[in-house]
């Protein structure tokens, strides 16, 4: 009996050897099955807001993006998103050049210039700038900032030029230059943060043939290092507008959230915004699929930003053509 | 001559000393709005903070005719959503991201891996509302239905890029050569991943982890499309539930009364702090490991 038991437990053993032998095979399927997911997930994204879209597509067409009349009203229905469009990159590009110079100087400081003992906790607490939730960066905007531009920049403008330049006249606490403002602090460690990180790839006998040369250390910077990572500083800014398109919330607290084309010191309102505002109560199918709609382009846009900003950052790892290796 | 090139050599060192400065004046640009916004948390959210605030639920507040403040409760159901949809989330992010990274970093060298690494990029690039319009037309439209996990599912759409990233990272810095030790001593390479690989790789993972929960915990927009808000506490995730980013977004489109803006600045205090205390515990254990 005993022997039996002991015959048995050696062939399970065996038996368990010979499955485990596939072990490997096994696991790396697993593994693979679970990063195709990952792909999965992104093509599901794109055929589900495609799919869901459709609606939208037939009664109005990716013209829309040009036509300013927004009309959810069942019956009357128009769906033209221009303010929206028009909101979105005035915002961006408001972010865009407060947060593009001042990112990629702070990245140069980080990288070339910062005292060593300096350089981590500083390097923190521009990531830090990056770890506080959106809702809080509407918040301050709304109660903090945008209070504060009306009332030191915006009215004492409005009173000495307003009768002659109409776009200062008539300013309101929530506006497109507050959301600008926001999106700009927001995509700033995003900017910096990949400045830093490519500068820092940059091999030190590009620095040091330039300083053997006789050159101070900036024009070092400006005319090696720079021009070394110039592809990945770009792909870097591409990588914020990118978030500044997309940011939502923040965008959604501090905008006004008006469907107009507007000057910048009035509401005014994003594409996301839009989505974040009226999906949650959307009036029809068509009105919830316009919404998909502009979701679907938004996803186009920040889809193509990222494969171009990630050929440029690939293409800094490489370095450009004829440096010195 | 000689004048000519002291007077060039003069410009250069100035343009030198001006373009360093400017970045240093760059970066304090930088830190001022993180300074601002964390001053302002802190000096008008810490007054907030009781325990009658942390341990009480959302009151209706109440129009006292002589105008005195009136109760307008805690944020206690907010607390416990915020961390049970961040949690829920993370449940559903964990499997698919933490194997996704290991294929990444142990199996992934041909085109395949670099469309799973563009894919993650994609899905850390595209916009969050995004993550809710798709769960909207997923789940929500066909179940007619808002539940806390749908804003989870949402939510891990966001939180798998961030721990697939650095499971991937992390795993890559085990040194090659613990992996040759354990195969040469006969242990078949999955085992070897599992057994050996992980275990030295384990804070790391956790760091990740723990980044894409506050990153969880922090987000409003998808729980805005897919979320219907409950003002008590929940603990059933197929139902409504509060959150405090969703607590502080609606709180500021009906601020009435300075008790609520009080409170509001109280709720962005507790929000802020459980996001940043993840963030520095994190930055402060893997210092001490690498």
């Amino acid at each position: 009996m005993a022997q039996f038991r002991i015959a048995e437990q050696t062939t399970w053993i065996r038996r368990l050897k010979q499955k485990t032998q596939h072990g490997d095979s096994v696991f790396r399927l697993l593994t693979l099955a679970f990063a195709g997911v990952v792909i999965g997930l992104v093509v599901m994204i794109g055929l589900v807001i495609w799919n869901g879209s459709a609606e939208a597509r037939q009664y109005v067409g990716f013209d829309f993006l040009f036509v300013d009349a927004w009309n959810p009203v069942q019956g009357r229905e128009e769906f033209g998103a221009l303010a929206a469009v028009y909101g979105t990159l005035m915002t961006s590009l408001i972010a865009l050049v407060l947060a593009g110079p001042i990112g990629v100087f702070v990245g140069v400081f980080l990288a070339e210039l910062c005292p060593l003992q300096l350089r981590t906790p500083l390097s923190f607490l521009v990531e830090l700038l990056a770890a506080i939730p959106s809702v809080i960066y509407g918040l301050w905007g709304a109660l903090v900032l945008g209070p504060f531009l009306l009332d030191t920049i915006n009215k004492p403008l409005a009173e000495r030029f307003g009768s002659s330049l109409q776009f200062l006249a008539d300013p309101k606490p929530k506006n497109l230059l507050v959301a600008g403002i926001i999106l700009g602090i927001m995509i700033l460690p995003t900017i910096a943060s990949i400045t830093r990180d490519v500068l820092t790839v940059v091999p030190n006998h590009q620095r040091e043939a330039m300083l053997a040369l006789g050159a101070t250390r900036w024009e070092t910077i400006w005319k090696s290092v720079l021009p070394y990572s110039k592809a990945g500083i770009i792909g870097g800014v591409m990588l914020g507008l990118g978030r500044a398109l997309g940011e939502t919330l923040a965008a959604t607290m501090v905008i006004g959230n008006r469907m107009a084309i507007s000057s910048p010191v009035k509401p005014a309102q994003t594409a996301a915004s839009l989505i974040a505002n009226q999906l949650p109560n959307a009036n029809s199918d068509l009105h919830g699929s316009a919404l998909i709609l502009v979701a679907l382009v938004l996803f186009g846009i920040t889809l193509l930003l990222n494969a171009i900003a990630r050929l440029l950052v690939w293409r800094v790892s490489r370095g450009p053509a004829g440096a010195i290796h | 001559m000689k004048t000519l090139n002291m007077a060039r050599y003069r410009r250069r060192k100035l343009v030198d000393r001006i373009m360093r400065s400017m970045t240093v004046v760059a970066t304090l640009l930088a830190l001022i709005p993180l300074f601002l916004i964390l001053g302002y948390i802190v000096i008008q959210g810490a007054s907030a903070i009781s325990w009658h605030f942390l341990s009480t639920d959302y009151k209706v507040p109440e129009l006292s005719l002589d105008g005195s403040a009136s109760d307008v409760g805690g944020i206690r159901y907010a607390i416990i959503g915020t961390l049970l949809i961040a949690g829920t989330a993370t449940l559903i992010a964990l499997p698919i991201g933490l194997l996704a990274g290991i294929y990444l970093s142990e199996y992934g060298k041909g085109r395949f891996a670099s469309f799973v690494r563009f894919a993650t990029d994609v899905l850390s690039g595209s916009p969050s509302i995004i993550a809710g319009v798709v769960v909207y037309i997923v789940l929500v439209k066909t179940t007619k239905e808002k539940y806390a996990f749908y804003g989870s599912v949402a939510l891990a759409l966001l939180m798998i890029p961030i721990i697939v990233r650095t499971t991937e990272e992390i795993l890559k810095l085990v040194p090659q050569t613990v992996r040759e030790a354990a195969v040469a001593l006969g242990v078949p390479q999955w085992k070897a991943i599992l057994t050996v690989v992980l275990p030295a790789a384990t804070g790391g993972i956790l760091t990740g982890i723990m980044l894409a929960f506050a990153r969880a915990a922090g987000e409003t927009a998808p729980l805005i499309v897919t979320v219907f808000v409950s003002n008590s506490v929940e603990y059933n995730v197929f139902g409504s539930m509060g959150s405090l980013p969703m607590y502080i977004y609606r709180t500021l489109d009906e601020l009435t009364s300075p008790e609520q803006y009080k409170v509001l600045w109280g709720a962005a205090f507790v929000l802020t702090a459980l996001v940043l205390v993840v963030n520095i515990l994190v930055r402060v254990a893997t210092r001490r490991r690498v």
